[in-house]
Protein backbone atom coordinates (compact mmCIF):
# COMPACT_ATOMS: atom_id res chain seq x y z
CA UNK A 1 0.00 0.00 0.00
CA UNK A 2 1.49 3.41 -0.70
CA UNK A 3 1.22 5.46 2.45
CA UNK A 4 -1.09 8.68 2.04
CA UNK A 5 1.99 10.98 3.19
CA UNK A 6 5.61 10.11 3.46
CA UNK A 7 7.68 12.43 5.56
CA UNK A 8 11.80 12.74 5.44
CA UNK A 9 14.00 14.04 7.08
CA UNK A 10 11.88 17.51 8.11
CA UNK A 11 14.00 19.53 10.03
CA UNK A 12 13.25 23.39 10.73
CA UNK A 13 15.27 25.46 12.74
CA UNK A 14 14.60 29.28 14.50
CA UNK A 15 17.68 31.34 13.98
CA UNK A 16 19.96 28.98 15.89
CA UNK A 17 17.02 27.64 17.83
CA UNK A 18 15.88 24.18 17.01
CA UNK A 19 12.14 23.79 16.39
CA UNK A 20 12.24 20.02 14.54
CA UNK A 21 15.03 17.98 13.63
CA UNK A 22 15.23 15.03 11.40
CA UNK A 23 11.75 13.56 11.31
CA UNK A 24 10.43 10.99 9.62
CA UNK A 25 7.50 8.98 9.50
CA UNK A 26 4.79 7.49 7.11
CA UNK A 27 1.49 8.12 7.37
CA UNK A 28 -0.91 5.56 5.95
CA UNK A 29 -4.79 6.00 4.20
CA UNK A 30 -6.70 6.08 7.49
CA UNK A 31 -3.96 5.65 9.81
CA UNK A 32 -4.34 8.72 12.74
CA UNK A 33 -1.27 9.92 14.63
CA UNK A 34 -0.78 11.99 17.65
CA UNK A 35 2.34 14.25 18.27
CA UNK A 36 2.90 14.66 21.77
CA UNK A 37 5.63 16.61 24.17
CA UNK A 38 5.96 19.08 26.51
CA UNK A 39 5.73 22.82 25.21
CA UNK A 40 8.82 23.56 23.10
CA UNK A 41 9.54 20.25 21.63
CA UNK A 42 8.99 21.07 18.30
CA UNK A 43 5.70 19.75 17.82
CA UNK A 44 3.29 22.84 15.97
CA UNK A 45 6.82 23.56 14.05
CA UNK A 46 6.78 19.83 12.79
CA UNK A 47 2.72 20.23 12.12
CA UNK A 48 3.13 23.73 10.45
CA UNK A 49 6.02 22.40 7.98
CA UNK A 50 3.93 19.23 7.28
CA UNK A 51 0.44 21.36 6.41
CA UNK A 52 3.12 23.61 4.41
CA UNK A 53 2.61 26.52 6.80
CA UNK A 54 6.48 27.18 7.49
CA UNK A 55 9.15 26.21 4.95
CA UNK A 56 11.61 23.40 6.30
CA UNK A 57 15.12 23.85 6.14
CA UNK A 58 15.05 20.18 4.81
CA UNK A 59 13.40 17.82 3.83
CA UNK A 60 10.40 16.28 2.19
CA UNK A 61 7.26 15.70 2.44
CA UNK A 62 5.78 13.29 -0.26
CA UNK A 63 1.69 13.14 -0.14
CA UNK A 64 -0.08 10.80 -2.67
CA UNK A 65 -2.28 13.37 -4.69
CA UNK A 66 -5.62 11.85 -6.26
CA UNK A 67 -4.90 13.39 -9.84
CA UNK A 68 -1.10 12.71 -9.86
CA UNK A 69 0.61 10.38 -7.30
CA UNK A 70 3.11 10.80 -4.63
CA UNK A 71 4.43 14.45 -5.04
CA UNK A 72 6.86 16.66 -3.09
CA UNK A 73 4.50 18.96 -1.25
CA UNK A 74 7.59 21.00 0.09
CA UNK A 75 8.63 21.87 -3.76
CA UNK A 76 5.38 22.13 -5.42
CA UNK A 77 4.20 25.72 -6.27
CA UNK A 78 2.26 27.60 -4.50
CA UNK A 79 -0.72 27.39 -5.81
CA UNK A 80 -0.95 24.01 -5.90
CA UNK A 81 -0.26 23.50 -2.25
CA UNK A 82 -2.75 26.35 -1.52
CA UNK A 83 -4.93 24.28 -3.61
CA UNK A 84 -3.83 21.07 -1.80
CA UNK A 85 -5.06 23.62 1.51
CA UNK A 86 -7.97 23.81 0.62
CA UNK A 87 -9.36 20.76 -1.33
CA UNK A 88 -7.77 17.68 0.11
CA UNK A 89 -6.17 18.84 3.32
CA UNK A 90 -7.37 20.31 6.33
CA UNK A 91 -6.16 21.95 9.22
CA UNK A 92 -7.75 22.64 12.77
CA UNK A 93 -6.47 25.55 14.70
CA UNK A 94 -5.82 25.58 18.68
CA UNK A 95 -8.16 28.58 18.53
CA UNK A 96 -10.91 28.75 16.61
CA UNK A 97 -10.65 32.20 15.61
CA UNK A 98 -7.41 31.87 13.83
CA UNK A 99 -9.39 28.99 11.17
CA UNK A 100 -12.51 30.86 11.10
CA UNK A 101 -13.95 33.91 9.80
CA UNK A 102 -15.03 35.75 12.87
CA UNK A 103 -17.46 38.20 10.72
CA UNK A 104 -18.75 36.08 8.60
CA UNK A 105 -21.96 33.74 9.21
CA UNK A 106 -21.82 30.09 10.51
CA UNK A 107 -23.17 28.62 7.02
CA UNK A 108 -20.81 31.56 5.02
CA UNK A 109 -17.91 30.25 6.91
CA UNK A 110 -18.92 26.44 6.02
CA UNK A 111 -19.99 27.61 2.57
CA UNK A 112 -16.46 29.16 1.77
CA UNK A 113 -14.51 25.95 1.36
CA UNK A 114 -17.16 25.11 -1.50
CA UNK A 115 -17.36 28.22 -2.92
CA UNK A 116 -13.00 28.17 -3.23
CA UNK A 117 -13.44 24.69 -4.91
CA UNK A 118 -15.78 26.13 -7.58
CA UNK A 119 -19.02 25.51 -6.38
CA UNK A 120 -21.53 27.83 -7.47
CA UNK A 121 -25.08 26.61 -6.64
CA UNK A 122 -26.32 28.65 -3.66
CA UNK A 123 -29.40 25.77 -2.77
CA UNK A 124 -26.38 23.42 -2.70
CA UNK A 125 -23.80 25.13 -0.79
CA UNK A 126 -26.64 26.41 1.60
CA UNK A 127 -27.98 22.84 1.87
CA UNK A 128 -24.84 21.31 2.58
CA UNK A 129 -23.76 24.03 5.32
CA UNK A 130 -26.96 22.66 7.10
CA UNK A 131 -25.93 19.18 6.58
CA UNK A 132 -22.42 20.31 8.19
CA UNK A 133 -23.98 22.36 11.35
CA UNK A 134 -25.95 19.30 12.38
CA UNK A 135 -22.86 16.95 11.39
CA UNK A 136 -21.02 18.90 14.48
CA UNK A 137 -24.15 19.30 16.36
CA UNK A 138 -25.00 22.98 15.92
CA UNK A 139 -28.45 23.75 15.49
CA UNK A 140 -29.41 24.75 12.20
CA UNK A 141 -31.24 27.86 13.85
CA UNK A 142 -27.62 29.12 13.99
CA UNK A 143 -26.70 29.20 10.57
CA UNK A 144 -27.12 33.23 10.21
CA UNK A 145 -25.43 33.86 13.35
CA UNK A 146 -21.79 34.64 13.66
CA UNK A 147 -18.99 32.46 15.33
CA UNK A 148 -18.32 35.75 17.58
CA UNK A 149 -21.71 34.84 19.41
CA UNK A 150 -20.62 30.96 19.94
CA UNK A 151 -19.44 29.43 22.68
CA UNK A 152 -15.87 28.01 22.40
CA UNK A 153 -16.86 24.42 21.87
CA UNK A 154 -19.17 25.46 19.39
CA UNK A 155 -16.52 27.60 17.88
CA UNK A 156 -14.38 24.53 17.62
CA UNK A 157 -17.11 22.57 15.99
CA UNK A 158 -17.87 25.11 13.82
CA UNK A 159 -14.11 25.04 12.27
CA UNK A 160 -13.98 21.59 11.97
CA UNK A 161 -17.15 21.73 9.73
CA UNK A 162 -15.81 24.36 7.67
CA UNK A 163 -12.77 22.02 7.45
CA UNK A 164 -14.60 18.65 6.75
CA UNK A 165 -16.86 19.72 4.19
CA UNK A 166 -14.75 19.48 1.38
CA UNK A 167 -14.19 15.97 2.07
CA UNK A 168 -10.52 15.97 2.73
CA UNK A 169 -8.41 13.02 3.00
CA UNK A 170 -6.21 14.44 5.44
CA UNK A 171 -6.73 16.70 7.80
CA UNK A 172 -4.23 18.33 10.39
CA UNK A 173 -4.97 19.56 14.22
CA UNK A 174 -3.14 21.54 16.98
CA UNK A 175 -4.56 21.02 20.11
CA UNK A 176 -7.45 20.54 19.00
CA UNK A 177 -9.27 20.43 22.30
CA UNK A 178 -7.13 22.66 24.32
CA UNK A 179 -8.49 25.59 26.41
CA UNK A 180 -12.47 24.03 26.40
CA UNK A 181 -13.25 22.83 29.74
CA UNK A 182 -13.36 19.04 30.58
CA UNK A 183 -17.28 18.30 29.87
CA UNK A 184 -17.21 20.12 26.53
CA UNK A 185 -13.85 18.52 24.93
CA UNK A 186 -15.28 14.81 25.31
CA UNK A 187 -18.13 16.02 23.45
CA UNK A 188 -15.74 17.24 20.48
CA UNK A 189 -13.58 13.84 21.24
CA UNK A 190 -16.68 11.73 20.46
CA UNK A 191 -17.37 13.85 17.30
CA UNK A 192 -13.89 13.73 16.04
CA UNK A 193 -13.67 10.10 16.42
CA UNK A 194 -17.26 9.44 14.83
CA UNK A 195 -16.19 11.34 11.93
CA UNK A 196 -12.65 10.10 11.56
CA UNK A 197 -14.31 6.72 11.50
CA UNK A 198 -17.17 7.18 9.03
CA UNK A 199 -15.31 9.49 6.40
CA UNK A 200 -11.95 7.30 6.90
CA UNK A 201 -9.99 10.39 7.25
CA UNK A 202 -6.37 10.18 7.73
CA UNK A 203 -5.06 12.73 10.62
CA UNK A 204 -2.20 14.59 12.79
CA UNK A 205 -3.31 15.34 15.85
CA UNK A 206 -0.88 17.15 18.16
CA UNK A 207 -1.53 17.74 21.57
CA UNK A 208 0.39 17.36 24.97
CA UNK A 209 -2.60 16.26 26.44
CA UNK A 210 -2.33 12.17 26.77
CA UNK A 211 -6.21 11.06 26.69
CA UNK A 212 -6.87 12.84 23.84
CA UNK A 213 -4.21 11.30 21.71
CA UNK A 214 -5.31 7.35 23.82
CA UNK A 215 -9.07 8.07 22.05
CA UNK A 216 -8.15 9.31 18.87
CA UNK A 217 -4.90 8.12 18.11
CA UNK A 218 -3.67 4.42 16.76
CA UNK A 219 0.26 5.68 17.18
CA UNK A 220 1.69 8.28 18.73
CA UNK A 221 5.30 9.53 18.42
CA UNK A 222 6.75 11.44 21.29
CA UNK A 223 9.16 14.36 20.50
CA UNK A 224 11.44 15.92 23.06
CA UNK A 225 13.87 18.93 22.04
CA UNK A 226 12.61 18.95 18.64
CA UNK A 227 13.68 15.10 18.00
CA UNK A 228 11.48 11.50 17.95
CA UNK A 229 12.40 9.84 21.26
CA UNK A 230 9.43 6.95 20.62
CA UNK A 231 7.25 6.15 18.44
CA UNK A 232 4.78 3.37 18.49
CA UNK A 233 1.13 1.75 18.83
CA UNK A 234 -0.41 4.14 20.86
CA UNK A 235 -1.23 2.43 24.13
CA UNK A 236 1.68 0.50 23.74
CA UNK A 237 3.86 4.11 24.13
CA UNK A 238 1.55 4.94 26.98
CA UNK A 239 1.56 1.88 28.88
CA UNK A 240 4.94 0.26 28.42
CA UNK A 241 7.10 3.35 27.56
CA UNK A 242 10.53 2.74 26.72
CA UNK A 243 12.67 5.89 26.48
CA UNK A 244 12.97 7.94 29.72
CA UNK A 245 11.21 10.86 28.88
CA UNK A 246 8.01 9.10 27.36
CA UNK A 247 7.84 7.31 31.35
CA UNK A 248 8.46 11.00 33.00
CA UNK A 249 5.46 12.28 30.48
CA UNK A 250 3.24 9.34 31.37
CA UNK A 251 4.49 9.23 34.87
CA UNK A 252 3.28 12.96 35.44
CA UNK A 253 -0.44 12.43 34.56
CA UNK A 254 -2.48 10.61 36.98
CA UNK A 255 -4.39 8.57 35.07
CA UNK A 256 -5.13 8.29 31.30
CA UNK B 1 -3.68 -19.86 16.68
CA UNK B 2 -1.36 -18.13 19.27
CA UNK B 3 2.67 -19.16 19.11
CA UNK B 4 5.17 -17.88 21.49
CA UNK B 5 8.48 -18.50 20.85
CA UNK B 6 11.54 -17.42 23.60
CA UNK B 7 9.90 -14.36 24.61
CA UNK B 8 11.19 -12.47 27.35
CA UNK B 9 10.25 -9.28 29.19
CA UNK B 10 11.90 -6.54 31.01
CA UNK B 11 11.19 -3.03 32.64
CA UNK B 12 13.62 -0.47 32.58
CA UNK B 13 12.40 2.46 35.08
CA UNK B 14 14.92 5.14 33.83
CA UNK B 15 13.59 7.86 36.23
CA UNK B 16 14.07 5.63 39.16
CA UNK B 17 17.84 4.63 39.14
CA UNK B 18 17.11 2.72 36.08
CA UNK B 19 16.03 0.03 37.58
CA UNK B 20 15.19 -3.22 35.75
CA UNK B 21 12.72 -5.68 36.35
CA UNK B 22 13.20 -9.02 34.96
CA UNK B 23 9.73 -10.51 34.52
CA UNK B 24 9.39 -13.14 32.09
CA UNK B 25 12.33 -15.25 30.10
CA UNK B 26 11.74 -18.24 27.42
CA UNK B 27 8.53 -18.06 27.04
CA UNK B 28 7.30 -20.70 24.97
CA UNK B 29 3.19 -21.20 24.33
CA UNK B 30 0.79 -22.16 21.69
CA UNK B 31 -2.90 -22.16 21.92
CA UNK B 32 -4.95 -24.01 19.24
CA UNK B 33 -7.84 -23.01 18.14
CA UNK B 34 -10.74 -24.44 20.29
CA UNK B 35 -8.50 -24.53 23.19
CA UNK B 36 -8.29 -22.87 26.60
CA UNK B 37 -5.24 -22.60 28.52
CA UNK B 38 -5.12 -20.37 31.83
CA UNK B 39 -2.23 -18.60 33.12
CA UNK B 40 -1.52 -19.72 36.57
CA UNK B 41 0.80 -18.25 39.21
CA UNK B 42 1.48 -16.15 42.22
CA UNK B 43 0.83 -12.66 41.96
CA UNK B 44 3.13 -10.27 40.16
CA UNK B 45 4.30 -13.46 38.49
CA UNK B 46 3.50 -11.60 35.16
CA UNK B 47 0.65 -13.37 34.29
CA UNK B 48 -1.23 -9.83 32.98
CA UNK B 49 2.26 -8.84 31.58
CA UNK B 50 2.29 -11.73 29.22
CA UNK B 51 -1.44 -11.22 27.96
CA UNK B 52 -0.57 -7.60 27.58
CA UNK B 53 2.14 -8.79 25.30
CA UNK B 54 -0.26 -11.23 23.37
CA UNK B 55 -2.11 -8.03 22.76
CA UNK B 56 0.72 -5.61 21.38
CA UNK B 57 -0.04 -3.65 24.28
CA UNK B 58 3.76 -4.44 25.94
CA UNK B 59 6.70 -4.44 23.91
CA UNK B 60 8.74 -8.01 24.33
CA UNK B 61 12.07 -7.31 25.11
CA UNK B 62 13.08 -9.86 22.74
CA UNK B 63 11.21 -13.48 20.96
CA UNK B 64 8.55 -14.12 18.05
CA UNK B 65 4.45 -13.83 19.67
CA UNK B 66 2.48 -15.11 16.25
CA UNK B 67 -1.35 -14.34 16.19
CA UNK B 68 -3.39 -15.59 13.29
CA UNK B 69 0.35 -15.93 11.62
CA UNK B 70 1.76 -11.95 12.62
CA UNK B 71 4.30 -11.60 14.73
CA UNK B 72 3.60 -8.91 16.88
CA UNK B 73 6.75 -8.56 18.34
CA UNK B 74 7.65 -7.18 14.86
CA UNK B 75 4.61 -5.48 13.77
CA UNK B 76 3.37 -2.12 12.38
CA UNK B 77 0.93 -0.30 14.12
CA UNK B 78 -1.73 -0.46 11.84
CA UNK B 79 -1.16 -4.00 11.34
CA UNK B 80 -1.83 -4.99 15.09
CA UNK B 81 -4.80 -2.67 15.09
CA UNK B 82 -6.12 -4.83 12.41
CA UNK B 83 -5.29 -8.25 13.86
CA UNK B 84 -6.98 -6.60 17.33
CA UNK B 85 -9.70 -5.82 15.05
CA UNK B 86 -10.03 -9.09 13.34
CA UNK B 87 -8.39 -11.77 14.66
CA UNK B 88 -7.64 -10.74 18.42
CA UNK B 89 -10.38 -9.61 20.95
CA UNK B 90 -9.44 -9.11 24.84
CA UNK B 91 -11.36 -8.75 27.47
CA UNK B 92 -8.95 -6.85 30.03
CA UNK B 93 -9.71 -5.83 33.95
CA UNK B 94 -11.16 -2.67 33.54
CA UNK B 95 -13.64 -1.10 31.17
CA UNK B 96 -11.78 1.54 29.22
CA UNK B 97 -14.47 3.53 27.10
CA UNK B 98 -15.20 7.09 25.60
CA UNK B 99 -17.07 9.44 27.86
CA UNK B 100 -20.97 10.14 26.43
CA UNK B 101 -20.77 6.65 24.16
CA UNK B 102 -24.03 4.78 25.29
CA UNK B 103 -23.70 1.11 26.48
CA UNK B 104 -25.10 -0.30 23.22
CA UNK B 105 -22.97 1.65 20.88
CA UNK B 106 -19.73 0.39 23.20
CA UNK B 107 -20.98 -3.49 22.52
CA UNK B 108 -21.83 -2.46 19.01
CA UNK B 109 -18.31 -0.87 18.37
CA UNK B 110 -16.43 -3.73 17.26
CA UNK B 111 -18.67 -4.88 14.90
CA UNK B 112 -19.29 -1.27 13.68
CA UNK B 113 -15.12 -1.12 13.23
CA UNK B 114 -14.90 -4.25 10.72
CA UNK B 115 -17.83 -2.87 8.48
CA UNK B 116 -20.78 -4.39 10.04
CA UNK B 117 -24.10 -2.04 9.31
CA UNK B 118 -25.70 -0.05 12.50
CA UNK B 119 -28.51 -2.13 12.34
CA UNK B 120 -27.10 -5.97 12.48
CA UNK B 121 -24.36 -4.71 15.08
CA UNK B 122 -26.95 -3.30 17.26
CA UNK B 123 -29.03 -6.16 17.29
CA UNK B 124 -26.36 -8.28 18.21
CA UNK B 125 -25.12 -5.57 21.03
CA UNK B 126 -28.73 -5.83 22.04
CA UNK B 127 -28.65 -10.09 22.25
CA UNK B 128 -25.66 -10.11 24.30
CA UNK B 129 -26.87 -7.51 26.53
CA UNK B 130 -29.54 -9.06 27.13
CA UNK B 131 -28.00 -11.96 27.52
CA UNK B 132 -25.74 -10.77 30.37
CA UNK B 133 -28.03 -9.20 32.47
CA UNK B 134 -27.76 -6.09 31.63
CA UNK B 135 -30.66 -3.81 31.59
CA UNK B 136 -32.87 -2.26 29.07
CA UNK B 137 -32.47 0.35 30.70
CA UNK B 138 -29.02 1.33 31.04
CA UNK B 139 -28.46 0.42 27.46
CA UNK B 140 -28.63 4.32 26.14
CA UNK B 141 -26.28 5.71 28.96
CA UNK B 142 -22.40 5.58 29.04
CA UNK B 143 -21.19 2.64 30.99
CA UNK B 144 -18.87 5.20 33.09
CA UNK B 145 -21.29 5.50 36.19
CA UNK B 146 -22.04 1.53 36.56
CA UNK B 147 -21.37 -0.79 38.98
CA UNK B 148 -17.97 -2.84 38.47
CA UNK B 149 -20.13 -6.13 37.95
CA UNK B 150 -22.04 -4.06 35.16
CA UNK B 151 -18.79 -2.83 33.65
CA UNK B 152 -17.36 -6.19 33.49
CA UNK B 153 -20.27 -7.39 31.65
CA UNK B 154 -20.39 -4.60 29.23
CA UNK B 155 -16.86 -5.83 28.66
CA UNK B 156 -17.55 -8.99 28.26
CA UNK B 157 -20.61 -8.14 25.62
CA UNK B 158 -17.71 -6.09 23.87
CA UNK B 159 -14.87 -8.62 23.74
CA UNK B 160 -18.06 -11.81 22.30
CA UNK B 161 -19.70 -9.28 19.34
CA UNK B 162 -17.43 -10.09 17.20
CA UNK B 163 -16.22 -13.94 16.71
CA UNK B 164 -12.83 -13.34 17.32
CA UNK B 165 -10.87 -16.39 16.40
CA UNK B 166 -8.53 -15.27 19.68
CA UNK B 167 -9.53 -14.14 22.84
CA UNK B 168 -7.36 -13.10 25.89
CA UNK B 169 -9.56 -12.74 28.89
CA UNK B 170 -7.55 -11.38 31.78
CA UNK B 171 -9.87 -12.68 34.95
CA UNK B 172 -13.64 -12.32 33.11
CA UNK B 173 -15.53 -13.51 36.02
CA UNK B 174 -13.83 -11.62 39.06
CA UNK B 175 -16.43 -9.28 40.12
CA UNK B 176 -19.86 -11.37 39.27
CA UNK B 177 -22.66 -13.29 40.99
CA UNK B 178 -23.25 -16.58 40.67
CA UNK B 179 -25.59 -16.86 38.30
CA UNK B 180 -23.81 -14.04 35.56
CA UNK B 181 -20.51 -15.81 36.08
CA UNK B 182 -22.57 -19.08 34.85
CA UNK B 183 -23.35 -17.10 31.76
CA UNK B 184 -20.17 -16.09 31.06
CA UNK B 185 -18.32 -19.53 31.47
CA UNK B 186 -21.00 -20.22 29.19
CA UNK B 187 -19.81 -18.22 26.87
CA UNK B 188 -16.52 -18.82 26.97
CA UNK B 189 -17.53 -22.72 26.23
CA UNK B 190 -19.53 -21.77 22.98
CA UNK B 191 -16.37 -19.63 21.57
CA UNK B 192 -14.57 -22.86 21.96
CA UNK B 193 -16.79 -24.98 20.00
CA UNK B 194 -16.57 -22.48 17.30
CA UNK B 195 -12.69 -22.56 17.59
CA UNK B 196 -11.91 -19.87 19.42
CA UNK B 197 -8.16 -20.35 20.98
CA UNK B 198 -8.34 -18.94 24.68
CA UNK B 199 -5.95 -17.75 26.69
CA UNK B 200 -7.39 -16.86 30.21
CA UNK B 201 -6.82 -15.81 34.08
CA UNK B 202 -8.81 -16.59 36.22
CA UNK B 203 -8.49 -16.75 39.84
CA UNK B 204 -11.73 -18.57 40.64
CA UNK B 205 -10.41 -22.11 40.47
CA UNK B 206 -13.75 -23.89 39.57
CA UNK B 207 -14.08 -21.68 36.68
CA UNK B 208 -10.83 -22.32 35.85
CA UNK B 209 -11.55 -26.10 35.99
CA UNK B 210 -14.53 -26.08 33.97
CA UNK B 211 -13.74 -23.96 30.73
CA UNK B 212 -9.85 -24.49 30.71
CA UNK B 213 -7.84 -27.34 28.84
CA UNK B 214 -4.50 -26.83 30.26
CA UNK B 215 -2.70 -24.79 32.54
CA UNK B 216 0.61 -22.77 32.65
CA UNK B 217 2.18 -21.80 35.61
CA UNK B 218 3.67 -18.37 34.59
CA UNK B 219 5.77 -18.51 37.77
CA UNK B 220 8.18 -21.30 35.48
CA UNK B 221 9.19 -18.16 33.15
CA UNK B 222 10.41 -15.93 36.15
CA UNK B 223 14.49 -15.25 34.77
CA UNK B 224 16.97 -15.86 37.48
CA UNK B 225 18.17 -13.14 39.26
CA UNK B 226 21.37 -11.62 38.40
CA UNK B 227 22.96 -11.03 41.37
N1 LIG C 1 3.91 -1.08 32.93
C1 LIG C 1 4.76 -1.61 33.84
N2 LIG C 1 5.89 -0.95 34.16
C2 LIG C 1 6.75 -1.48 35.05
N3 LIG C 1 6.58 -2.67 35.67
C3 LIG C 1 5.48 -3.38 35.38
C4 LIG C 1 4.50 -2.88 34.46
N4 LIG C 1 3.49 -3.80 34.40
C5 LIG C 1 3.83 -4.81 35.22
N5 LIG C 1 5.02 -4.57 35.82
C6 LIG C 1 5.72 -5.46 36.75
O1 LIG C 1 5.77 -6.77 36.21
C7 LIG C 1 5.58 -7.77 37.23
C8 LIG C 1 4.43 -8.70 36.83
O2 LIG C 1 3.19 -8.01 36.95
P1 LIG C 1 1.80 -8.58 36.44
O3 LIG C 1 0.78 -7.52 36.57
O4 LIG C 1 2.00 -9.17 35.10
O5 LIG C 1 1.52 -9.75 37.48
P2 LIG C 1 0.27 -10.74 37.59
O6 LIG C 1 0.83 -12.11 37.55
O7 LIG C 1 -0.76 -10.40 36.61
O8 LIG C 1 -0.23 -10.43 39.08
P3 LIG C 1 -1.73 -10.39 39.72
O9 LIG C 1 -2.09 -11.82 39.95
O10 LIG C 1 -1.50 -9.66 41.00
O11 LIG C 1 -2.60 -9.69 38.78
C9 LIG C 1 5.35 -6.98 38.52
O12 LIG C 1 6.60 -6.91 39.20
C10 LIG C 1 4.93 -5.61 38.04
O13 LIG C 1 5.29 -4.62 38.99
MG1 LIG D 1 -2.83 -9.48 36.76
Amino acid sequence: MTPLLSVQGMTRSYGNHLGCSDVSFDLYPGEVMGIVGESGSGKSTLLNCLAGHLTPDAGSVIYDTRGHGPRDTVTMSEPERRMLGRTDWAFVHQRASDGLRMGVSAGGNVGERLMAIGNRHYGDIRGHAIDWLDRVEIDAGRIDDRPVTFSGGMQQRLQIARNLVTGPRLVFMDEPTGGLDVSVQARLLDLLRGLVRDMGLSAIIVTHDLAVVRLLADRLMVMKSGRVVEHGLTDRVLDDPQHAYTQLLVSSVLQV
Amino acid sequence: MIELRNVSKTFTLHNQGSAVINVLAHVDLDVRPGECVALTGSSGAGKSTLMRMIYGNYMARSGVIRVGGVDLVQAEPREIIRIRRETLGYVSQFLRVVPRVPTLQVVAEPLRAIGAPPDRAEAQARDLLTRLNIPRRLWSLSPTTFSGGEQQRVNIARGFVHPYPALLLDEPTASLDPENRDIVLGLIETAKQRGAAIVGIFHDTDARNRVCDREIDVGRFTPEQAA
